[in-house]
């Protein structure tokens, strides 16, 4: 039995967690953590770590001309490099209301872009 | 002259929550004034994630977060301008402000919430040597320029300074291509939030170089590189521990200042720890019928506290437009040792219903002490921290019943235990 300590990353309450893992490398418990997030992300953080990702995309006829999106779930750390490519070639035409999908199925990990703001067509 | 029962000026989370409040509580001649050209302030270039966990109990992009207050606002008709600055407000609660849409204009406010957030501290405040070649940028800048409007500012960048948006802009740079080639914060200690520090730098291998600082830009029209030094106790570079980066871009993560000019013009009392206003329990300003609220009174961390604190200025607002706020003995709070400051500045027990919430800073971190709060010099509250560090605000929820016994004064301060 071990313990390992982390700051946990959901929300910017930054808790300190204190987790403990058997020989086996098996979470057996999670302290520490202010809500269920908090153990959820304990035990994916020492299996298959994941993070939401935001970027933006091109859009055009709105306010600005790039539009905020976010994934709809964490995605795994390791393909975060990858989906920005993905992002890289889109673009899209206002008006678009929030959490309508940018990207269906990203990646094939399963997980849409989503835009994180509405944005209204401006002339 | 057009008279308004409440103007807020600032259309942010701050402002946003306060003029929802002050409709749900009954005011509904108000007015939002914003200089910007759509509602939802900083919110709208921090696009990650993380916002809303408190008020919505969900997790979202800050666009996302502003979205639903903007919403709110609409759906209560709330009126505001875009466009609008305002340049000039006096202790008659008379406000004169400037819109291409309508020029210059004048107004008379019932009550006034100014929500008018803070700006970033440059690299002038702190004298960096070098020439001034293009490519020096604060981190918020830099920030709008890529979230909003679509353009990088570097391919090669350092950071000086490791508040949250210089964090949040070193993981948002590289995911765009970017090299981030290092963090030098001046401090032992990071200023930013634990989790922007591994989710931001240690996600992506970034350096952060404690106890360091910037000792030369280089670049004549454009930066070339930069060097680095380790700092002593008294903040002074240590001579031979130099590094430099070859670098196109330099970045200042250091610090937010209230943004409180309006404030001073109207002779407000201002607190020199802050740098915003003093408020009482009702965040109420030295001059009556004038609130403060969000990062112009004190800076946050967190914009789901900005817009607790919005809400709350905003039901206060109500009240006293309403006739229904009390004006009593007055109790101060007194920020003691290991403590930088306490908001609010001054309590008037007749006005607290069922709690008072004491929010404030510690000066540096600490490991296993104890929060002593004391009602006239005499212990009230003993609370145990494991762990207390200036990045971090802290919160102390008080019985409306214990501070109604108060005679004059009520003190935090930060106890060493012995091991």
């Amino acid at each position: 039995m071990k313990k390992v300590e982390m700051i946990c990353i959901v929300c910017p309450m930054s808790c300190r967690l204190v987790i403990d893992v058997d020989d086996a490398g098996a979470v057996q418990s999670v302290a520490g953590n202010s809500c269920n997030r908090g153990d959820i992300y304990a035990r994916k953080e020492l299996t298959n770590p994941t993070r939401m990702l935001t970027s933006t995309v091109k859009i055009s006829g709105a306010i600005y001309d790039r539009l905020p999106v976010i994934t709809s779930s964490d995605i795994p750390k390791g393909m975060m490099f990858e989906v920005m490519k993905a992002l890289a070639n889109i673009e899209v035409v206002a008006p678009v209301k929030a959490n309508d999908i940018i990207i269906e199925n990203v990646c094939n990990l399963g997980i849409n872009i989503i835009a994180s703001r509405s944005m209204e067509q401006v002339h | 002259m057009k008279h308004f029962e409440l103007v807020v000026i600032g259309g942010g989370s701050a402002g946003l929550a306060a003029a929802v409040s002050a409709y749900d509580n009954g005011v509904s001649n108000i007015l939002i004034l914003e200089r910007d050209k759509e509602l939802g302030g900083i919110l709208q270039q921090c696009i990650h994630n993380g916002f809303g966990v408190h008020t919505f109990k969900e997790e979202l992009s800050g666009p996302g977060f502003a979205e639903r207050f903007i919403d709110l606002v609409n759906k209560k008709h709330i009126s505001y301008k875009l466009n609008a600055m305002v340049i000039h407000l006096n202790d008659d609660k008379i406000l004169e402000y400037v819109s291409p849409e309508e020029g210059y204009v004048v107004i008379q406010a019932g009550a006034i919430v100014l929500a008018m957030g803070c700006r970033e501290r440059t690299r002038g405040a702190i004298a960096v040597p070098g020439y001034r070649p293009s490519g020096v940028w604060s981190a918020g800048t830099a920030q709008r320029y890529l979230n909003m409007e679509g353009f990088m500012v570097g391919k090669k960048i350092f950071i000086l300074g490791s508040g949250d948006i210089g964090l949040i802009m070193a993981r948002r740079l590289t995911l765009e291509g970017a090299e981030v080639k290092g963090v030098a914060e001046i401090m032992p200690y990071s200023n930013g939030l634990p989790r922007n520090i591994k989710q931001c730098l240690e996600d992506f291998d970034i350096p952060l170089f404690l106890s360091h600082t910037i000792t030369k830009i280089d670049g004549l029209d454009r930066v070339s590189g930069v060097t680095i030094a380790q700092v002593d106790g008294s903040m002074q570079p240590i001579e031979g521990t130099e590094k430099t980066f070859d670098v196109d871009t330099v970045l200042f993560s250091i610090g937010l200042i209230p943004e409180n000019a309006l404030s001073e013009e109207a002779n407000i009392d201002m607190d020199p720890k802050t740098r915003g206003p003093k408020v009482d329990e009702s965040y109420q300003t030295s001059l009556r019928g004038v609130f403060a609220c969000g990062n112009v009174l004190h800076v946050h961390d967190l914009v789901d506290f900005v817009a607790e604190e919005g809400t709350k200025a905003g039901v206060a607002a109500a009240k006293y437009i309403n006739e229904k706020l009390k004006s009593g003995s007055i109790i101060n709070t007194i920020p003691k040792e290991g403590i930088g400051y306490i908001v609010p500045q001054r309590i008037q027990a007749i006005n607290c219903d069922k709690t008072v919430e004491l929010m404030f800073r510690v000066r540096k971190q600490y490991k296993n002490v104890e929060l002593v709060i004391k009602r006239d010099d005499e212990v009230l509250r003993v609370i145990k921290k494991k762990h207390l560090a200036p990045a971090e605000m802290e919160k102390v929820i008080l019985k409306a019943s214990d501070v109604a016994e108060c005679q004059h004064s009520l003190s935090i301060e930060v106890v060493e235990v012995a091991a």
